[in-house]
């Protein structure tokens, strides 16, 4: 770990490049993270510089990307031209469970293609038709949502109008979400959309059959790689009831039921903490922030959970825990040894920079930086409680500085993007995807840190990195 | 009337249910295509030290981005100058005056190669008028190049970007050019301009310029992006790994002509060439796929360059009929489905059809009047062209109703057509873009005579592979 003053001289010296006004902008997203001073934290969620590269997605990408594609039943239109939609199929590895084209509709892109006319006379009636053909070819789905594109909001459609009309003339509920990507600064107003569109059209519109005292909610797990599914057998194993999960391999009506849960449990706080609070104002229900990562957040969050109910759901956790403690401890012996000892940089969205740092530490790694693409202040307060003093954190890093910052620093592994991935490959750094899981995964609850273990040691020991170098240039030939 | 799940599961693959799938007017399920800044950010990497810019919101930046790492495997670089809501009522003035300082300064490009997302094209920025307002307040050297296209989206697709962005670039380099005719310059008649076109078998370009290696041709690639999305692992990462050097682009109408090895992606750029570079032959033809279009190239590049061809081609060109005879019989009748760009297609199903294949449903998401023509004719010019129907303008989900209802046995196109395979059970060969769920595709050539080698491998193993899976023990043979 740098001490505090070398990491403020890293800062220092990678600031230099910028020309004077972006300078002083981007200083104030970077620090070094120092527990005595309550002043050193990092601005958050505004634009980004022009120029810079930016990892940053936009509104649409929160949205349509994370918040409401992984709704199974419901078809998402991506509503404006062709590219939008194209990117976002697909790509983010929410899975779901049932026949595609029949009642899940997540492998899909669906757009209305603008064309020079729609732009010039508006997309209104073709929206309306689109809606009607979807509805005809695709009769059991239970709803549409329609995704704006930049186009649309610049040129005065009136979505909402062609939603109220349709939602009449089919029975089912069409959403308008108005989350063009010029929208906000990042992918974190969509999310912000998207959750008010779900409370204005969606929730509370049905009522959850066969209640019982240990009904819950699933909030923010977007069962990537089936995260969501390793997540629901953790907490029914100790006799909760998941009858939702948002929105990961989700329903409509999971959406539609969740105020008659008695508990939100919210891992993505970032992207769906809007709705807990709407819930909690609304409807009463408490929510509660838990991580997912490694045995010993597991344990703690279970330990929470059961406080929050009965004897029998903490007899339970505590059973549960001792249950499969074993198993971890024996992942753990068996990559500690392996993995020990190295240090991460993160840099991810959501919750990762925070929530993934106990399950190296698990593994006896160190995290040394990390940051968040779209965070806000709160984000940046939850942090506070994972770190120690000396990790550098960066808001919104630049392509250029996250390089910087990884030559200096010298990190084992990166831990970050697609569009990170092989800058840092190329530098014969270990690398792991933390948004797709690298197409690995399940990496939530029990079973996914058995899989998180294997895959953090593959890419650190992998004698792949051994080949980088010819050996009539490695040292002392 | 509400139907059960089993219902619509045997509904949605029935002649019935493709007849109200093709009725569908006016939305678009699962294209094969993607938008234009995607093409010209693809053809600005070409281009030695070169920064894509996208003027506009900066999702679709981070979008294309992600979209070419995961077909390559390679880092891509790209700057967006994040314009939002408060750009779209003002114009995007200030984002690209200060987009532009920031990067140039913290990336240090020889040349930035600007094109635009819908948002500042349905605003109406006027890239011209700015970019020279970035130069006044110093935002950017006087001279350092910043050719741009408008790239609206709904508009073509990302072949149309490409297109515009190549041109664009051409066009600003070209001016550049000083008059006098250097030593250099007479040198340079002996060569000949090759344009890819948006062309995501990066080994493409190997194999092009190792057959012209052997013809004894010298070439310029126009647009060479394959040592940026080829680039070796050292242990050391430059952002600029290559591309055409500029000054040689900026001499480029000085060489002997130029041909463009797709025609839909390069209709602007040909035209442009044809109208302003003077004494400079250019044109542009289908890519050579197979072997009588990779014979059309050779043909027609020889012709240019005033050589004839090479005993050495002609061994090279014998190796690969002598793989396609050799394997015709594992490909001759078999129906094909073939999905893409139109260039692609048109390459795929000419190649089918020299094999004896039969291409059955032909589809492209975009297509010329022109291009639709062509295949038209390239199918009736052959027996085993007979069975094909071209479906130009046409989606994945249309594909599906084909494949459910007319089965054939092998389908040809990008990772996207993977559903339709699924539930047609037949193999998915993968050439096109984006290849995401294989490896190394990219670094295989479709094009040339290995191309050739290449596609009756993968297709005739494919086969043989599913017949081993699926015999019983009586019919489970060594020899095939
Ligand atoms: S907003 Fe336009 S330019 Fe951007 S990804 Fe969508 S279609 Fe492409
Ligand atoms: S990291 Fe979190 S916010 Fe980002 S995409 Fe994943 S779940 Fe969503």
């Amino acid at each position: 770990m740098l001490t505090i003053e070398e990491g403020k001289k890293i800062i220092e010296e990678v600031l230099e490049a910028y020309p004077e006004k972006t300078k002083l902008k981007r200083e104030k997203h970077l620090a070094v993270h120092e527990e005595a001073c309550s002043t050193c934290g990092v601005k958050s969620n505004v634009k980004s510089a022009p120029g810079v590269m930016t990892a940053r997605g936009c509104a649409y990408a929160g949205s349509k990307g994370v918040v409401w594609g992984p709704i199974k039943d419901v078809v998402h239109i991506s509503h404006g031209p062709v590219g939008c939609g194209h990117y976002s199929w697909s790509t983010r590895r929410n899975l779901a469970d049932g026949i595609v084209g029949v009642n899940n509709f997540v492998p899909f892109h669906f757009t209305s293609d603008f064309q020079e006319r729609d732009i010039v006379f508006g997309g209104d009636k073709k929206l309306e038709k689109i809606i009607h053909e979807i509805n005809g070819l695709f009769p059991l789905n239970n709803g549409l949502s329609i995704q704006s594109e930049c186009p649309v909001g610049l040129i005065g459609d009136d979505i909402e109008a062609v939603a109220k009309k349709t939602t009449k003339d089919i029975g089912k509920p069409v959403v308008p979400v108005r989350c063009e990507g010029f929208r906000g600064v990042s992918q974190s107003l969509g999310h912000h959309i998207a959750n008010d569109a779900i409370r204005d059209h969606i929730i509370g519109t049905k009522k959850l059959d066969n209640k019982t005292k240990y009904d819950i909610a699933l909030i923010g797990d977007y069962n990537i790689g089936g995260d969501a599914w390793e997540a629901k057998k953790l907490l029914e194993e100790v006799g909760l009831k998941v009858r939702s999960i948002w929105s990961g391999d989700a329903t409509l009506e999971m959406l539609q039921t969740a105020p008659d849960v008695k508990l939100n449990v919210i891992h993505c706080y970032r992207s769906m903490n809007y709705i807990c609070r709407h819930m909690e104002e609304t409807y009463g229900i408490p929510w509660v922030e838990i991580n997912l990562f490694g045995p010993t957040k597991v344990a703690e969050s279970l330990r929470k959970l059961g406080e929050l109910f009965d004897d029998h759901i903490k007899a339970n956790v505590e059973k549960a825990i001792e249950k499969n403690m074993i198993a971890m401890e024996k992942t753990i012996e068996k990559y500690k040894p392996r993995v020990g000892g190295k240090k991460v940089m993160l840099y991810v969205g959501g919750l990762r920079p925070r929530h993934t740092i106990g399950a190296f530490e698990d593994l006896g790694m160190e995290v040394v930086g990390t940051g968040y693409e779209f965070g806000h202040k709160d984000d940046y307060e939850r942090t506070k409680d994972y770190i120690k003093d000396g990790v550098i954190i960066y808001d919104d890093v630049t392509a250029y500085e996250f390089e910087e910052f990884v030559k200096k620093i010298n990190p084992d592994l990166v831990a970050s993007g697609i569009k990170e991935k092989y800058v840092f490959q190329k530098m014969g750094k270990p690398f792991r995807q933390m948004h797709s899981w690298d197409y690995s995964g399940p990496y939530h609850g029990w079973g996914g840190f058995e899989i998180f273990s294997r895959d953090m040691d593959m890419a650190l020991n992998s004698p792949t990195w051994q080949l980088v170098t010819p050996k009539w240039r490695q040292a002392g030939k | 009337m509400t139907k059960t799940v089993e219902e619509v599961k045997e509904w949605i693959n029935t002649e019935e249910y493709k007849e109200l799938n093709f009725k569908r007017e006016a939305v678009v399920i699962n294209p094969p295509k993607a938008c234009q800044p995607l093409g010209a950010i693809f053809a600005a990497s070409g281009f030695e030290k070169t920064l894509p810019y996208v003027h506009g919101s900066q999702g679709c930046t981070a979008y294309f981005r992600s979209n070419l790492s995961r077909h390559y495997r390679e880092p891509f670089s790209t700057v967006s100058d994040s314009m939002t809501e408060d750009a779209a009522v003002f114009g995007g003035l200030n984002n690209i005056i200060e987009g532009l300082r920031n990067a140039h300064v913290l990336y240090q490009p020889s040349l930035i190669a600007m094109s635009t997302s819908c948002m500042a094209e349905v605003i109406g920025d006027d890239l011209n008028a700015f970019i020279g307002q970035a130069r006044e307040k110093g935002s950017i050297p006087e001279d350092l190049p910043i050719p741009f296209a408008h790239t609206p989206s709904f508009v073509g697709s990302h072949i149309t970007g490409y297109d515009s962005m190549l041109k664009a670039i051409l066009e600003n380099l070209h001016k550049r050019q000083k008059k006098t005719t250097s030593v250099k310059g007479s040198e340079r008649t002996s060569l000949i301009n090759i344009i890819p076109g948006f062309d995501p078998h990066v080994a493409n370009i190997r194999e092009i310029q190792y057959m012209l290696g052997i013809m004894g041709i010298k070439n310029l690639i126009l647009a060479d992006n394959s040592d940026v999305l080829d680039s070796p692992l050292t242990g050391e990462y430059a952002m600029y790994t290559g591309g055409t050097p500029l000054e040689d682009a900026i001499d480029a109408s000085k060489n002997h002509g130029t041909i463009a090895l797709q025609k839909n992606s390069t209709m602007n750029t040909i035209k442009y060439i044809q109208e302003e570079w003077e004494n400079h032959p250019a044109f542009n033809m289908y890519p050579p796929m197979g072997i009588k279009l990779t014979d059309d190239f050779v043909e027609k590049i020889s012709d240019l360059a005033g050589i004839s061809v090479s005993k050495e081609l002609e061994k090279y060109r014998g190796r690969a009929v002598d793989a396609a005879t050799d394997a015709h019989q594992y490909i001759h009748g078999k129906r094909f489905a073939v999905f893409g760009d139109p260039d692609e297609v048109y390459g795929i199903v000419s190649f089918l059809l020299e094999m004896g294949g039969e291409p059955i449903h032909v589809l492209t998401a975009t297509g010329s009047k022109t291009f639709k023509r062509e295949m038209e004719l390239l199918l009736a010019s052959s027996p085993h062209g007979q069975g094909a129907k071209l479906y130009a303008g046409f989606d994945l989900w249309h594909m599906r109703s084909l494949l459910m209802t007319d089965p054939v046995d092998m389908m040809i196109g990008d990772s996207h057509g993977k559903w339709a395979a699924r539930d047609a059970n037949i193999p998915l060969i993968r050439i096109g873009y984006p290849i995401v769920d294989r490896v190394n595709m990219h670094r295989y050539p479709v094009i040339g005579y290995q191309g050739a080698i290449n596609m009756i491998t993968w297709i005739v193993n494919a086969f043989l592979e599913e017949l081993d899976r699926n015999s019983d023990d009586a019919h489970f043979e060594l020899l095939r």
